[in-house]
């Protein structure tokens, strides 16, 4: 018990050691593209982390990732009407808590549905949350909301964008270690003898009502968080980018591709499919980031399913 | 000495088909149960009532002096009642060590309230899969198993949770000669080690020699219930498996 304590500490340490190195690395190019360009990678970090959590671990997949997102990202557009001096960290865990309660909710209305059965339910969940916030006036309703971004950061100085890359980075760095401590706890173990086979888990003595909701719940809360920040990002928030494919699309790729079976998985990733579609969006088309990401994950589905990290830790298997 | 498993007049319908009626049966604790019957006879829908896997619609489930009904699967399993599946079901991704490690950590561990040292879990894994066969695998994945190292690895997650009850079901299916005698072997070693013990089997030869009592279900309900010796020369065991 000790020495998995210890060994969280320095898994946490480490990660806030990269962390630090990237943001200064970004101070050093002083161009804030690097910052906007990092922050999107790094969300999609957390997204697909948040994904894999009930989708990698637990076997249940998620379509409605945009519901969870957008969930976080109108709480905080909510907020900033309210009250717009409140910090954004409190924003983010307003936006996670929201969005974990509305995973628990869907965990206890549709976990007794299975397979495709469950992920089609998530889907309807996506269309429910659309259209409650499309019609919803106090946060812009279908013709959006405008976010006033502030030009400079709280506390750090430099450009805003620096400020939310920082928050995303924290945010990655709390997902991670949560995920990395998933996986070696008897939470991890109980999450994989759900996805192997329920039955047999129940037959175990897993409570797989119980871990199900706990995935949901903190599949949820952290998909919440990593939009929550987005309104300050885009500066103007309208249901049609809050609830874009792109995300959808993106939290299960990416995971795929670089691998469900470890925390490792989404991280690699998000980096080669995010910084893929930055530089294909930059040089030919926004319009071919889905596309990047359906094809390759269709590739990786057929060639390697466990991913890029199950490539490589596979020699046991 | 009131009996480890008490079932009262259990029944179960799947629409108009009436699966089990009026079951009544009792286990002794350390006996070992052999339970026979044709195919769709309901030997299965009963584990599976009993287990907590389905729910009985009428009658009761009594374990130990307290009643199961209403209690999901994994809390069946903490109260002691453990099964193998008709069809291995082992957890794919997980080693050997891994599947078994799955109940200490659920089972033995929830009841003992969180004090199972973490640090031997590993051994006492290791110990269960040497007991059944499989030490030399045991960080191997299960599609690395043959059909007979499948049943063992059910065996030995069965056995992980330190059952009083263990429901053995079809453990032997497709299995030769020499490993039908292998896993006779087990169980009654199993049973030598306190645990109660039902077999499911259609194996007659594995049925005869590991059962002190026999039921039969026909139908959905129990026509006989004895010594073995007795009970497959009850004239209407006879018909149910022969015929007229």
């Amino acid at each position: 018990m000790a020495s998995s304590v210890a060994s969280s500490a320095k898994f946490v340490l480490a990660l806030a050691v990269v962390a630090c190195a990237i943001f200064f690395a970004g101070r050093a190019i002083g161009n804030s593209y690097a910052f906007f360009l990092g922050y999107v990678v790094v969300q999609y970090i957390v997204l697909g982390t948040a994904w894999n959590i009930l989708g990698g671990y637990t076997g249940y997949v998620n379509f409605g990732v945009t519901a969870f997102f957008a969930i976080g990202a109108y709480s905080t557009v909510a907020l900033y009407k309210l009250m717009p001096a409140l910090p954004l960290p409190l924003m983010v865990l307003v936006g996670g808590a929201a969005a974990a309660l509305v995973g628990l909710g869907t965990g206890y209305l549709t976990l007794r549905l299975r397979g495709v059965f469950f992920s089609i339910a998530t889907l309807a969940l996506a269309v429910v949350v659309q259209t409650l916030i499309t019609n919803w006036d106090f946060v812009g309703g279908a013709r959006g909301a405008y976010v006033l971004r502030p030009k400079m950061a709280p506390l750090m100085g430099g450009e805003y964008v620096q400020y939310l890359f920082v928050i995303m980075l924290v945010l990655c760095v709390i997902v991670l270690a949560t995920a990395r401590a998933i996986e070696r706890s008897s939470l991890g173990f109980g999450f994989a003898a759900i996805r192997d086979d329920e039955a047999a888990a129940e037959a175990a003595g897993v409570p797989t009502l119980k871990l199900k909701l706990i995935a949901t719940t903190l599949s949820g809360g952290f998909m919440g968080m990593a939009g929550a920040p987005l309104p300050y990002y885009v500066t103007y928030l309208d249901p049609t980018s809050g609830f874009n494919l792109n995300y959808a699309v993106n939290a299960i790729a990416m995971p795929l591709i670089g691998g469900t079976s470890s925390w490792l998985g989404p991280v690699v990733g998000a980096v080669l499919v995010g910084g893929l579609q930055e530089v294909l969006r930059v040089t030919i088309s926004s319009a071919a980031n889905v596309l990047v990401a359906g094809v390759l994950m269709v590739v990786f589905v057929i060639a390697a399913p466990r991913g890029i990290v199950g490539l490589f830790q596979g020699k046991r298997k | 000495m009131s009996p480890l498993l008490h079932i009262e007049k259990v029944g179960k319908r799947f629409g108009g088909f009436v699966a089990l009626e009026g079951i009544d049966l009792e286990v002794k604790q350390g006996e070992r149960l052999g339970l026979i019957g044709p195919n769709g006879s309901g030997k299965s829908t009963l584990v599976n009532c009993i287990c907590g896997t389905l729910r009985n619609e009428t009658g009761s489930v009594s374990f130990d002096g307290h009643k199961l009904d209403g209690l999901a699967a994994h809390e069946r399993t903490r109260r002691g009642l453990a099964r193998s599946f008709q069809l291995p079901r082992p957890f794919g991704s997980l080693s050997l060590v891994e599947n078994v490690r799955i109940p200490i950590l659920y089972t033995v561990n929830a009841r003992k309230k969180g004090h199972v040292p973490h640090a031997g879990i590993d051994a006492r894994c290791r110990d269960l899969l040497g007991e059944v066969g499989l030490l030399a695998k045991a960080d191997r994945l299960p599609k690395d198993l043959t059909q007979i190292e499948m049943r063992k690895l059910e065996l030995a997650r069965a056995m992980a949770a330190e059952p009083r009850l263990l429901i053995a079901d079809e453990v032997m299916a497709g299995l030769s000669h020499a490993e039908v005698d292998e896993i006779i072997a087990l169980l009654i070693r199993m049973n030598g080690h306190g645990v109660t013990v039902i077999m499911i089997e259609h194996i007659m030869r594995a049925v005869m020699e590991v059962s002190q009592r026999l039921a039969v279900l026909v139908a959905g309900r129990k026509i006989a219930d004895g010594d073995p010796k007795e009970v497959v020369r009850n004239p209407e065991v006879v018909r149910a498996y022969l015929g007229e």
